[in-house]
């Protein structure tokens, strides 16, 4: 129990996927304008990552895997390669199966999060979750803790950069600078902030 | 609109429509990979390569693809392109493709190749839909180049591995910066390099949401 806690932890602050890896960048900065846009992507992206990290962990160990063929008599088959192939289409067909079913049972969630789930089938996030979880070989278990807790560290970023940024509005920026140049100034200075979990050992 | 001359197409993405600086495109990756120059190097190709044939193969076959399934369709041959490269990349320079770790991969999410496939090729001509790949991972690459060289050179010291500016510890005179090895910095490199291309192409500056006006300007200084 307690190293899923710690992994939980880990995943949230110490690797957090936007502040430490900087991934979803794109959505991170085209999404942060306002607070309440931000949390529902950020909501959606918990839900889409606690469901495709297990998933392809899944796929990975019982199809992709060397030797994972061994089920069905094949034990030399190594089918890695077609991993990116896989996860892709994992990703993408969950994505869809997530709309209609939203669509079909829960029309109010449907509601606030149907614009941004397009959205994040082509979201490093996403992908990158999947690819960690082959990297670093978790168990079914481990992934969807590490699922939902990376989820969660990207949903944290981009909220509290859309908080900063609805401040930052009313700033003088100089004309270069402005949108653009200083969100990604803003965004350095936050990861340097969590760059200081980075020494915490749990 | 007029017609897109191949020139334009080329060269157009590199400075006036900078993917990274103007189109905030493929951002991930320039921060994630530009600790050295090598890794910089090794993934401008290999997104450039990409783009160039997802574009090229793309706008081949626009005419039939059902527009209600294009989204699967691109992905389909972005993903197939992206595992010949990381096949590529492990067989020929295991070293840097055990550097970029998942980045390869994520060339499939890289938001360049997608947005140009949807924005370009799906309405260009096959010729001209590959130049725009090419130009569209020049300009990518211009920007991760910069961003590697300048990290690598001032961080520690060295270009490519070699030597340039001789370190304290190794008795030459140089102190490096050991911000610029941290990935923060790169937010703050490419924040800049957009603060000086957009004094420079002045169209290219957004306007601000609230105007402060001059009086509360000399006011609140």
């Amino acid at each position: 129990m307690e190293h899923y806690i710690s992994l939980f932890f880990r995943s949230v602050f110490v690797e957090n996927m936007a502040l430490a890896f900087f991934l979803g960048m794109c959505s991170f900065i085209a999404i942060s304008k306002k607070v309440e846009t931000a949390i529902g992507l950020g909501v959606a992206v918990v839900v889409v990552q606690a469901i495709t990290v297990p998933a392809n962990n899944l796929l990975y160990r019982y199809l992709l895997k060397d030797g994972a063929l061994a089920w069905a008599g094949l034990p030399d088959v190594d089918m890695s390669f077609l991993g990116l192939l896989s996860y892709i289409g994992v990703i993408a067909a969950i994505v869809q199966i997530l709309e209609m079913t939203l669509d079909k049972y829960v029309p109010s969630l449907y509601n606030a999060l149907g614009v941004f789930l397009p959205l994040i089938t082509v979201n490093c996030v996403i992908l990158a979750g999947s690819l960690f979880m082959v990297e670093r070989d978790y168990t079914f278990v481990e992934s969807g803790v590490y699922g939902v807790g990376s989820g969660i560290s990207w949903a944290l970023a981009i909220t509290a950069l859309a908080g900063i940024r609805d401040k930052l509005k009313y700033s003088d920026v100089p004309g270069g600078l402005q949108g653009l140049g200083i969100t990604f100034i803003t965004i350095g200075l936050m990861a340097l902030g969590f760059m200081s979990f980075s020494g915490v050992q749990i | 609109m007029a017609k897109p001359t191949a020139r334009d197409v080329l060269l157009n993405p590199v400075f006036q429509n900078n993917p990274i600086g103007l189109q905030i495109l493929g951002i991930c990756s320039a921060l994630a990979v530009t600790s050295n120059l090598r890794t910089a190097l090794v993934m401008s190709l290999g997104l450039t390569l990409v783009t160039a044939f997802s574009n090229l193969s793309i706008s081949a076959i626009r005419n039939q693809i059902p527009s209600s399934i294009r989204m699967i369709v691109q992905m389909v041959i972005i993903a197939s392109l992206v595992i010949v490269v990381d096949q590529m990349l492990k067989a020929f320079a295991y070293s840097v493709s055990k550097q970029l770790s998942v980045f390869v991969g994520l060339i499939i999410t890289n938001c360049i190749v997608m947005g140009r496939a949807e924005a370009f090729a799906m309405a260009n001509p096959p010729k001209l839909s590959f130049l725009d790949g090419i130009g569209n991972g020049l300009g990518y690459s211009a920007m991760l180049v910069t961003l590697g060289v300048i990290r690598e050179l001032c961080g520690s010291g060295k270009l490519l591995g070699i030597t340039i500016l001789p370190t304290v510890n190794e008795g030459g005179w140089y102190v490096p910066n050991g911000l610029l090895l941290l990935p923060p910095s790169a937010f703050f490199l490419i924040g800049l390099i957009i603060w000086g291309l957009r004094t420079w192409k002045s169209n290219q500056k957004e306007v601000p949401v609230f105007k402060i006006t001059s009086h509360v300007r000399a006011e609140a200084y």
